[in-house]
């Protein structure tokens, strides 16, 4: 065993790897379902819609699914939402529509909502179904830049209006997060590519690859080439720890971790250190703590500068976190990097509390965590690319209104470049806004 | 503790809990099995005249509701498909093995006296405690002449009672169909043909369903159905009223009643009682969940008779008839009113929608923030009681009755009744 540096593939066997990274919320049975199905009230006007961000009818379909409608009732689904399926499996349902359940204040054990959402879109997907028909074609051309669930659910809502869409990718697949950024047992077995087949099979909708806002495209040519534009971009940036991290291999921000991970053929050939400290406290840093240990890491700490409360990653993911082996510390910033050799050796760690401001202040009382492995995962950044014409941007994230519609003529945007939460789902409801605001226009409905 | 024991029209048992005359009781085996659980006693199944009859595949049909299956139950067997000779001899020794147990056979045969005459006196000779005349059977048997052909009919159900209490001293139970419009008219037929009580109800004819791929009604038998008997949970309502319908009939009064119909615990039991009947019968539940059901059956009743203070069967039994009226002898002047218990209520909003909708626009939705209030209005609740049903929350919304200082008035006495009576009755 190294004393530092020790990073390693191939710590578990195929078997345990294929194991550790199974579906974490495996599929109902029929039986399962139906149980299940059986147990949403019908609620009048019900809670859990209002909290879904693309407002997906659920107990319409649920009901359809007790009563054995289940074309009708992914329809329902898939009609409000197109990535319904990876939705199903990533959206943190404890936040949102389970969470809303009424059954919670009733017995504490709300609907299994996305289980149920799984259940219905599964079946159709498995029969190759296409639920949806695209329109006559109506001769009118958008650009759609970023591939993932936001300029794609854009682009599906076009297409199904008979708009044709050129969707311009800077990566050489489709998928965005759901593709290289979701944890790896979310989205088993490459559904978010099956996905992403199955939602273009409607017709209309052509990708180009490897392209790149502000490097082979300009948005001002853009804008004279296409009818309307919608900018998906997500964030391109990620947050640095600001102590010299670059020196040190070893060290790598969490995003790049995961990439990996999920594009590899062979999890045996991704690297993991002995020991790993995780920086962060959203979704990212659980996911990469949880994955590290799935890999055979021995000793994995997820450390964050505030308290639970404060944590982005819900406290679903928190717990799955620590039931995963992965030792949360609360408290505590990173104030130094260790290392021997130009590798990294450790993290020193100063507590942390609020002020009487209530501002985060460091104390003087430090601490050190030895790691062969350390990942960076406090947040990522929106960059807007540099191009002919930007959009306005405040907060660091394209403004748009209502409509999803930027300052720029014409122009749209979407999901985790603009403001509101970072999540699939709610970039799935930004893209179909846009889709329905361009349609609007281009057809001459708009109200303006 | 309380006394479980009864008499039912002369016959004991240790408890008012018999199987009812259907595959739990074909055979020996079966009924020994259904003793050790705790059974009170049992009707054997129907007993018909040689060669035994031949039974199909499949032979049930089933209502699954929404995650409960069984609701209601459907079959299409007929009467017992061994050689009679056999059953009596099983009968004899189950009679012999258990003799503190109810062991009633029921009986169908050709609607000819010499049949019936001849059957009672094998039957008679086996010790049992009773016959039981299956006059119910709706499906089959009834083509055959018999079964409910005979009990649809009162003259039939008459002349078949009075051969057999003609030709044999045991008690004579007459089971009834409920495929008729006035049950009391059967009955009362039994009753003038001397039957010592009645049993019901029968099952109800029906299909429960069709498989909508093979275009049948189910239960399939080689892409073919049949209308079946329907019982279990589902009839429970159609079987009390019956029930009550004889308990109240001035006509029968004092005949006793045997009651059945989609008894699975022991508050169904309580229910047929309290309505007139002084023995329960239950089939469905046994073949849902085995005999074992009875032991809760038991408890429950005594446990439940131990807290009202009823010490026996007798204690309690048609104590609701009284209070089984006809709609003209109801209070009109009756106010309830819905209340909601906030502490309690989950915002569903079922009731308000099932108000909305489908009733008196009586509950209204106040929003303060994010949470959701639903509130009666009192001005428009008739006090249907709907929102009480919808509610998924036990005890949550509840009628509560408005004393308003009116007299009791039906409509026999009713400005709006063109007939009404004057106001001295």
């Amino acid at each position: 065993m190294k004393q530092i540096g020790d990073i390693a593939a191939g710590r578990l066997s195929e078997a345990e790897l294929a194991a550790n990274f199974a579906d974490v919320h495996p599929p109902l049975s029929l039986d399962e379902a139906l149980i299940e199905a059986s147990r949403c009230y019908f609620c009048f006007d019900a809670p859990c819609v209002q909290a879904c961000p693309t407002g997906i009818d659920i107990p319409g379909f649920i009901r359809r699914i007790a009563t054995g409608n289940l074309k009708g009732s992914a329809v329902k689904i898939l009609e409000e939402n197109i990535f319904g399926g990876s939705c199903a499996r990533v959206c943190p349902t404890e936040i949102l529509c389970e969470g809303a359940c009424v059954r919670n204040t009733q017995e504490e054990r709300p609907v299994k909502i996305g289980l149920l959402q799984r259940h219905a879109t599964d079946w159709l997907m498995q029969r190759n179904m296409q639920p949806f028909e695209r329109a006559q074609p109506t001769g009118k051309k958008i650009a759609v830049v970023g591939a993932g669930p936001a300029g794609l659910a854009c682009a599906h809502r076009l297409a199904r209006y008979g708009h044709e869409v050129v969707v311009f990718e800077a990566k050489p697949k489709p998928g965005g997060l759901n593709e290289y950024g979701v944890a790896a047992y979310k989205l088993t077995d490459g559904f978010a590519r099956r996905e992403v087949d199955f939602l273009l099979g409607i017709g209309g909708i052509r990708i180009e690859y490897g392209k790149t806002l502000g490097k082979d495209l300009s948005l001002g040519r853009l804008r004279q080439d296409y009818d309307a534009v919608f900018l998906g971009l997500g964030q391109a940036g990620v947050k640095a720890l600001g102590l010299d991290e670059a020196k040190l291999a070893g060290v790598e921000d969490a995003v790049a971790f995961i990439a990996r991970l999920r594009q590899t053929a062979d999890k045996r050939t991704i690297a993991v250190g002995r020991r790993v400290v995780v920086i962060g406290g959203g979704n990212t840093a659980i996911d990469a703590a949880v994955q590290a240990r799935k890999l055979g890491a021995e000793e994995v700490s997820l450390v964050y500068r505030r308290g639970p409360e404060q944590m982005s990653a819900t406290q679903w993911e928190q717990d799955f976190a620590k039931l995963n082996g992965v030792q949360i510390r609360h408290w505590a910033a990173p104030v130094r990097l260790l290392g021997e050799a130009g590798v990294v050796s450790g993290v020193e760690f100063a507590r942390t509390r609020l002020g009487p401001d209530g501002a985060l202040t460091l104390t003087e009382e430090r601490f050190t965590l030895p790691a062969d492995m350390v990942l960076s995962a406090i947040g990522q950044v929106f960059i807007m690319p540099a191009t002919d014409e930007v959009p306005r941007i405040e907060g660091g994230r394209i403004v748009v209104d209502a409509d999803r519609q930027t300052s720029l003529a014409r122009v749209f945007a979407g999901g985790d470049c603009i403001a509101g939460p970072d999540l699939t789902v709610q970039a799935v409801q930004d893209g179909k806004c846009a889709a329905e605001a361009i349609h609007r226009m281009l057809s001459g409905k708009r109200e303006d | 503790m309380a006394d479980l024991s009864i008499e039912f029209a002369g016959i004991r048992a240790p408890n008012p809990f018999w199987l009812a005359s259907a595959p739990p009781t074909d055979k020996e085996y079966n009924v020994t099995r259904a003793f050790r659980a705790g059974w009170g006693g049992v009707v054997w199944k129907t007993l018909g005249e040689d060669p035994p009859i031949v039974n199909t595949a499949s032979r049930y049909g089933a209502v699954h509701y929404n995650g409960s299956r069984m609701a209601g139950f459907n079959n299409i067997e007929l009467i017992s498909d061994r050689p009679v000779d056999v059953n009596l001899r099983e009968i004899v020794a189950v009679k012999r093995a258990w003799p503190d147990r109810a062991v009633v056979v029921s009986l169908m045969v050709p609607c000819n006296e010499e049949s019936w005459k001849r059957m009672l006196k094998r039957v008679e000779e086996t010790g049992c405690d009773g016959v039981e005349l299956n006059f119910g059977c709706p499906h089959g048997m009834s083509e055959r002449g018999m079964g409910s052909a005979v009990g649809q009919v009162p003259e039939y159900v008459e002349m078949v009672t009075r051969w057999c209490k003609q030709h044999t001293r045991m008690p004579v139970i007459v089971k009834l169909t409920p495929n008729v419009t006035d049950i009391r008219a059967p009955a009362r037929a039994a009753k003038r043909g001397g039957a010592d009580a009645v049993s019901l109800i029968n099952t109800v004819q029906s299909i429960t369903g069709v498989d909508l791929d093979r275009m049948t009604p189910e239960p399939v038998v080689d892409g073919q159905g049949t209308h079946g008997g329907y019982c279990g949970p589902a009839v429970k309502p159609i079987a009390l009223r019956m029930v009550a319908e004889l308990a109240r009939d001035p006509e029968l009064k004092g005949l006793p009643i045997s009651g059945i119909g989609g008894i699975s615990n022991w508050r169904d039991s309580a229910e047929f009682i309290a309505l007139g009947a002084g023995s329960v019968q239950v089939c469905t539940a046994a073949m849902h969940y085995g005999f074992r059901i009875v032991e809760e059956m038991r408890d429950g009743l005594a446990n439940w008779m131990d807290e009202k203070g009823y010490g026996r069967i007798s204690d309690f039994c048609g104590r609701a008839v009284r209070n089984f009226v006809n709609w003209e002898d109801l209070n009109l002047n009756y106010v309830t009113k819905a209340r909601i218990n906030q502490e309690l209520c989950i915002a569903c909003g079922l009731c308000h929608i099932a108000c909305e909708d489908t009733s008196h626009q009586a509950i209204a939705v106040h929003r303060d923030g994010d949470r959701r209030r639903f509130e009666v209005i009192d001005a428009e609740c008739v006090g249907c009681n709907l929102c009480m049903h919808v509610c998924p929350v036990t005890g949550c919304i509840t009628m509560e009755p408005q004393p308003n200082g009116l007299p009791r008035l039906t409509w026999k006495h009713h400005p709006h009744n063109p007939e009404r009576l004057e106001a001295a009755e």
